[in-house]
């Protein structure tokens, strides 16, 4: 397959779509300083389209630009968990039939996050987008957390009800604190010697599969997840893979 | 404004549940104290700073008088003993506290009136400067009316006190009327309160004294110029509610985040704690003319916004009475709600106009704050947009008093400078747009929004029945909010509730009460 880039409204056209501000004062440099950045930043045939004055010498603008660089569609790799995607009934069947007891999953929000909305999507009995959260099956036993829990808390948890999954959770963020906090519960994980003991997966808006085995986890689960999903993984790595 | 037909005998069925759900707590508040509100007396005083250890004042003097076992007596009867034993003044004995050991129990104990007198006396010092504060603001607005209905509220985030400033001053300039410096996220939880200006946060800015006066000060400046008030926020819950309202009335803050229930629910707080703080805090509050925000919307995040509307309307209800019994104006009570169904349910909207009509028939006078989407928002920052511009056309339609913004990219970051002034150029927009519609059209008697406002408040009535049978602590440790438990004796902070002994004394509550024309 041929290169490919940006579709405006052409094949490879390579026209794309830009808003930002510039701590300028509005005006005619303003304007200019904005299209020279787009073309120091390599693009042609620079537009902008938009610029408002948002006062205290800040400026906003939209702009539009040619892009030449290209991508080869057969060169892309993508890393992928690969685990299939059942649903709750035969994810229950099979930790009936193989594992023949319940998986003890702990979740929590960690650290400076005091956002529950990710870690209740997937935990709690109600669910999300139709799909039943895991404290709705038969065969997964659920000790959520909720949020702002200190890493060292989470490990605690792990020993007392002996876990063998991990599911943690960051949704908002500032200069990357997400990846802060991620990294300090593997630290206190592996401090405690309890890493190697269970599946370890984290999920929010700004991960991926690919930033997870980053961090030192098992698996990343990213916006638009559904619990289900997350479930086929578990059983998948921890069942019919023996993994932990 | 758009009448909702609802039965007016429903809606005080409704109201007079909740009284009684609230006077059933009054022993709470005659009995029992916390550190926290013993520390706010302190701040009262004028005691302020950090000893060598960045540990505020106020908490090392009321730490030290708790390893004596004597927070029974509460903080004002040993240390203005004390004050007239040493004959100093209360910053001083504050430092000389913190710098030597003190035995409070070999001090002589003078006449008690005596030591009344002197903690007045030191109290007035906290009086006069609200009583400033209150004067400046009301000049000002008098000066410099602001008019806008609803009030658009927006937020700043940035960690450092002197970039907020800034930004905050752009967004009035931008058209918005009130700004809150959301708080560092893990503050709720710190049993002080952070010292001085602040320049790294998490997520948000330190709520500190520094922060408050330096933030009041930027916008204060561009009055004159935008020739209206702006109306600056902060976050009096978590730990030290009552502290926050007192510095928030020091340096005119004009609007608090405060909530008998939030910190029960959504941060772990002990109930008894929290109740206490909130109390004290909302009569701080009602006499510094200071709005209260409370925080429902926040139901509606954890549970479903259909199956859960009632609760909102039942905690509203509740945060309502417990605001009264402190004194607090019906015109402060910016009670919450939100904007939070399911986008992708069919008649949405009617819904939510439904639910937004409800708050605003049952409370006519409050100055209501409505919530945006939030929970069902994700990267689609378009979409986001489109949902926000229905927001703000559901809160002008509905007579909103105040609308707090939904960003663009909600769900994705703290929100950018050009956010921010898109969600305000979208709100601009939709409501000049319908500036008069409210005033043209009715709803229909036999309307889907009149029989869902209809079903809510009955549902609503059920559960207030089911909580006042309870009381309000099994409830809550029942799970009747939000899906969540707390039982009366969990939670952070409990270990700062205790029993007021015979000493105890507290001249500003006492000061605040015959002011607020309570008993």
């Amino acid at each position: 397959m041929k290169e490919i880039t940006a579709y405006g409204d052409k094949f490879n056209d390579g026209k794309i779509q830009f808003s930002f501000t510039l701590p300028i004062k509005c005006g005619p440099k303003a304007k200019e300083g904005a299209s020279l950045l787009l073309q120091k930043m390599g693009f042609e045939e620079v537009q902008i389209v938009h610029m408002q004055d948002l006062h205290q010498d800040f400026t906003f603008f939209v702009a539009y630009a040619v892009t030449q660089t290209t991508i080869n569609p057969d060169k892309i790799q993508v890393i992928e968990h690969g685990a299939p995607h059942w649903d709750r009934v035969e994810i229950d069947n099979i930790i009936e039939t193989k594992w023949k007891k319940p998986i003890v999953v702990v979740g929590a929000c960690i650290e400076t996050d005091a956002h529950t909305v990710g870690i209740d999507a997937i935990l709690n009995m109600k669910g999300y987008h139709g799909d039943y959260g895991l404290e709705r099956y038969k065969f997964f036993e659920v000790y959520n957390m909720g949020a702002q829990v200190p890493s060292e808390e989470v490990a605690k948890k792990i020993r007392e009800v002996n876990a063998d999954v991990v599911l943690i959770s960051q949704i908002v963020t500032q200069n990357n604190l997400h990846l802060k906090n991620l990294t300090k519960l593997v630290e206190v994980l592996e401090a405690e010697e309890l890493r190697d003991k269970v599946l370890l997966i984290c999920g929010g808006p700004r991960l991926s599969h690919k930033d997870a085995l980053e961090l030192g986890y098992d698996a990343g689960f990213g916006p638009g997840t559904v619990p289900s999903e997350v479930a086929s993984f578990i059983v998948d790595r921890l069942i019919l893979k023996g993994e932990k | 404004m758009i009448k909702l037909p609802i039965e007016q005998s429903k809606i005080d069925e409704a109201r007079d549940i909740a009284r009684q759900i609230v006077n059933d707590m009054l022993w709470l508040f005659k009995d029992y104290s916390s550190s926290t509100i013993e520390r706010t007396v302190a701040r009262f005083f004028g005691i302020d700073g950090v000893n060598s250890l960045d540990v505020p004042l106020p908490n090392v003097v009321i730490d030290k008088i708790k390893e004596q076992n004597l927070l029974e007596d509460g903080f004002v009867f040993h240390f203005c003993n004390a004050a007239i034993h040493f004959e100093l003044g209360a910053q001083e004995l504050a430092e000389k506290i913190a710098n030597e050991d003190i035995d409070f129990k070999h001090i002589p104990i003078a006449d008690k009136e005596q030591i009344y007198k002197k903690a007045m006396q030191f109290a007035q010092w906290g009086i006069n400067k609200i009583n400033e504060q209150k004067k400046k603001r009301e000049d000002l607005q008098s000066k410099y009316p602001n008019n806008n209905n609803p009030f658009i509220y927006v937020i700043v985030a940035t960690g450092n006190i002197y970039e907020d400033v800034p930004q905050a001053k752009a967004a009035m300039q931008q058209g918005a009327d009130i700004v809150a410096v959301i708080r560092s996220t893990a503050q709720s939880l710190l049993d002080y309160v952070p010292y001085g200006p602040t320049t790294e946060g998490f997520g948000g800015t330190y709520a500190t004294q520094e922060n408050f006066k330096i933030m009041r000060a930027g916008l204060d400046e561009i009055i004159p110029e935008q020739g209206r008030y702006l109306y600056l926020t902060n976050y009096a819950s978590g730990l030290c509610m009552p502290e926050i309202a007192a510095m928030a009335a020091f340096e005119r803050l004009d609007v608090l985040l405060n909530d008998a229930l939030y910190g029960i629910l959504f941060r772990d707080i002990n109930p008894k704690r929290t109740l206490l703080d909130q109390y004290f805090s909302r009569m701080i509050n009602a006499y510094a003319g200071i709005l209260i925000n409370t925080g429902e919307d926040n139901y509606l995040t954890t549970s479903d916004a259909i199956e859960k509307a009632h609760t909102v309307t039942a905690s509203q209800l509740i945060n309502e009475q417990f605001a009264l019994i402190t004194g607090l104006d019906k015109r402060l009570m910016g009670l919450g709600h939100a904007y939070e169904i399911n986008p992708e349910i069919k008649n949405s909207f009617l819904y939510e106009l439904s639910h937004a009509l409800l708050a605003r028939t049952i409370f006519p006078e409050a100055p209501l704050k409505y919530m945006p989407p939030t929970k069902h928002m994700d990267g689609n920052i378009f979409r986001t947009f489109m949902v926000n511009s229905m927001f703000n056309f559901a809160g002008k339609l509905s007579g909103q008093s105040i609308q707090l913004l939904g960003m663009l990219t909600e769900a994705i970051h703290t929100p950018f400078l050009q956010d921010r002034f898109l969600a305000i150029e979208n709100a601009k927009y939709t409501m000049n747009a319908i500036e008069d519609l409210a005033n043209q059209i009715e709803i229909k008697k036999d309307s889907f929004i009149v029989k869902r406002a209809n079903q809510v408040l009955d549902e609503t009535i059920e559960l207030l029945k089911t909580v006042e049978k309870d009381g309000l602590f099994n409830a809550l440790a029942n799970g009747v909010f939000a899906d969540i438990k707390r039982p009366e004796d969990k939670g952070k902070g409990l270990d700062g509730v205790f029993k007021k002994s015979e000493n105890y004394l507290n001249p500003v509550l006492d000061y605040l009460k015959v002011k607020l024309n309570l008993q």
